[in-house]
């Protein structure tokens, strides 16, 4: 775009002002929940001070939660099961991906559109039938519940995402490959996969924090506390009836998120490029 | 001609069953196999089951009876059911609206030079990337009866003295669910957009500009045409996940207060999983289908560009 004359003034109005309000509303609620989860309880429940800042900052919350719950169980849950179901999911989206991409089959349209309609499914559609099935199959309260339920929703997204990014690589180099002997399945794994890690990446790492995200499967399938994620163990277990533990689930909430934003963070445009590859065609 | 072919090749048998999966089809179906067997199991049957179950009275624990669309009907009779109705099309509508309408918004404003704005960028995806649970539990305290941090705020610059009770009062309930949700969908739709924005080519602009277009009709004429299938696809995204949420509402409000903010998910958990009756339950989940249906329909005949 062309550079606009009009000095301060027309900047501030056209970015700075609209960027910072919306930086406020975006940003706050992570404020709150850092300074709630150091604020000691007398100043937490004390309506007649200023509540924006800490007068006396405390680890408590977080000692608290790391010894009296199973904090880090679930956070270790949470890691195994997202883990576990990203990479099945990388393994089947690619196995759906590749002949989709590049071979002629019968069927090939069909797939495609079943692959698309799968992933539109929502959850609350297939949660009660699911809830019996793992029920029937005896998995409840345990990892396998959730890890195999989990590729359901994210398998579709790898498919697609991984079969727009296998179609921008360009075909020569199989079909060199091709011409020199190599079967179908060498091509793939020694020319073919070895090109598309930064669309591994994109991929894996939307999975990896859908995985981390997800709620509804969890709280049904998870009812003890030990085998319970993050999300679900937070709000299972940090209420009680009507008491909240405000403290601790800021904490819960924020040790909670700081994985995922690490993780994230190291990998930004790579998520960027997974968000926007579905709807913005290169 | 023998001297140009390497040796390994030279001695390999093509076997009949080689030559087999080296076809395009089958060497296709090889692969595509095991994970379409997957979902067919876990998202297609599932399905089946479930429409299947919605012909029951099933108590949980106990065996099912078949009562046709028993279910169906009760729903039909069932206030209840018409007030969720309603309430997930309100909570669909205006989180849309303010999704799209923000998030072009921001779009625009972030689709200019300035310094660090990958950074920003980055920090504005925060709510997106955070799981939704672990953020709704920040604005439940934001929103606490009695040490709301906003209602602080109202007080303290004497806007209103109590503040209003967020979550007891149900339009000020449905409110909140609805900023909260757009709090957390708008940077997708905002890094989508910009997305979109970018592919767009300057000297479309500079045309227009020479052309004597303003900025707003450079906007109507150049923008949202060009940016139509990207706010289309985003749009889809977003109304069916809003439609069928579940989380935000689970943590926030449980549906209360008096089912002023039930949507059709927790509807049918509550049916299912507290009240233990699978058949409704999965009659209540299924019953979004067709609404869903229309909507995407709707927007595909309204919003879909002409494809060139």
């Amino acid at each position: 775009m062309s550079v606009e004359r009009g000095g301060w003034k027309v900047r501030a109005l056209k970015l700075w002002i609209p960027l910072g309000a919306f930086m406020l509303f975006t940003m706050f609620p992570f404020y709150w929940m850092a300074v709630t989860s150091i604020k000691p309880n007398s100043e937490l429940y004390n309506r007649k001070i200023m509540p924006m800042i800490v007068y006396h900052p405390t680890l408590k919350h977080y000692v608290d939660l790391l010894t009296e719950t199973n904090f880090l169980v679930w956070t270790w849950n949470t890691f195994l099961v997202a883990t576990v179901s990203t990479a099945i999911s990388l393994v089947f989206g690619t196995m759906l991906a590749y002949p989709l991409a590049r071979m002629k089959f019968a069927g090939s349209a069909l797939i495609s559109f079943a692959i698309a309609a799968t992933y539109l499914v929502p959850q609350p559609l297939l949660f009660i039938p699911l809830a019996d099935i793992i029920n029937q199959l005896h998995l409840g309260d345990t990892l396998t519940s959730v890890i195999l339920t989990y590729p359901t929703l994210l398998v579709p997204f790898c498919a697609w995402l991984l079969m727009g990014y296998f179609r921008s690589v360009p075909v020569e180099l199989e079909d060199a490959a091709r011409i020199d002997g190599a079967t179908r399945l060498q091509t793939m794994f020694k020319v073919f996969l070895p090109l598309c890690v930064p669309g591994f990446i994109s991929a894996g790492i939307f999975a990896f924090t859908l995985s981390q995200n997800e709620f509804l499967y969890a709280l049904i399938f998870l009812t003890q506390t030990d085998v319970r994620t993050v999300p679900v163990g937070a709000i299972a277990e940090l209420v009680k009836g009507d008491v909240f533990y405000w403290g601790q689930l800021m904490a819960a909430a924020l040790l909670g998120s700081v994985p995922v934003a690490v993780i994230y963070s190291f990998f930004v445009e790579h998520y960027v490029a997974g968000l926007t590859a579905g709807a913005v065609k290169q | 001609m023998s001297a140009s072919v390497p040796e390994y090749l030279a001695h390999r048998p093509a076997s009949s069953f080689r030559r087999w999966t080296e076809r395009e089809n089958v060497f296709s179906w090889l692969l595509i196999g095991p994970p379409i067997l997957f979902l067919i199991a876990l998202v297609g049957y599932p399905f089946l089951y479930g429409i299947w179950l919605s012909l029951q009275d099933r108590p949980v624990a106990h065996a099912g009876k078949f009562v046709g669309l028993a279910n169906f009907v009760a729903d039909f009779h069932d206030p209840v059911f018409w007030k969720v109705a309603v309430n997930t099309f309100v909570y669909t509508f205006f989180a849309t609206i303010l999704k799209m309408v923000g998030g072009l918004a921001l779009a625009l404003t972030m689709n200019q030079d300035f310094r660090f704005k990958n950074a920003i960028r980055a920090m504005m995806l925060l709510p997106f990337i955070v799981p939704t649970v672990l953020s709704t539990i920040a604005w439940m305290w934001m929103l606490d009866p009695g040490f709301s941090v906003i209602n602080w705020l109202l007080k303290y610059t004497g806007i209103a003295d109590p503040g209003p009770s967020w979550l007891g009062n149900p339009y000020l309930a449905m409110m909140s669910l609805i900023i909260v949700n757009v709090w957390r969908g708008l940077p997708f739709y905002a890094i989508t957009l910009l997305a979109g924005l970018q592919t767009i080519s300057p000297d479309l602009y500079e045309a227009a500009t020479i052309d004597g277009a303003s900025a707003w009709q450079r906007f109507i004429h150049v923008t949202l045409p060009l940016l139509r299938p990207v706010i289309f696809i985003v749009t889809m995204f977003s109304v069916i996940f809003t439609f069928a949420d579940f989380q935000l509402v689970y943590v926030l409000t449980r549906g209360g207060p008096a089912n002023a903010t039930h949507l059709f998910a927790t509807y049918a958990f509550d049916i299912a999983m507290g009240g233990g009756q699978l058949g409704m339950g999965a009659s209540v989940a299924l019953a979004m289908l067709p609404p869903l249906a229309l909507i995407i329909i709707a927007m595909s005949v309204y919003m879909k560009p002409n494809k060139s």
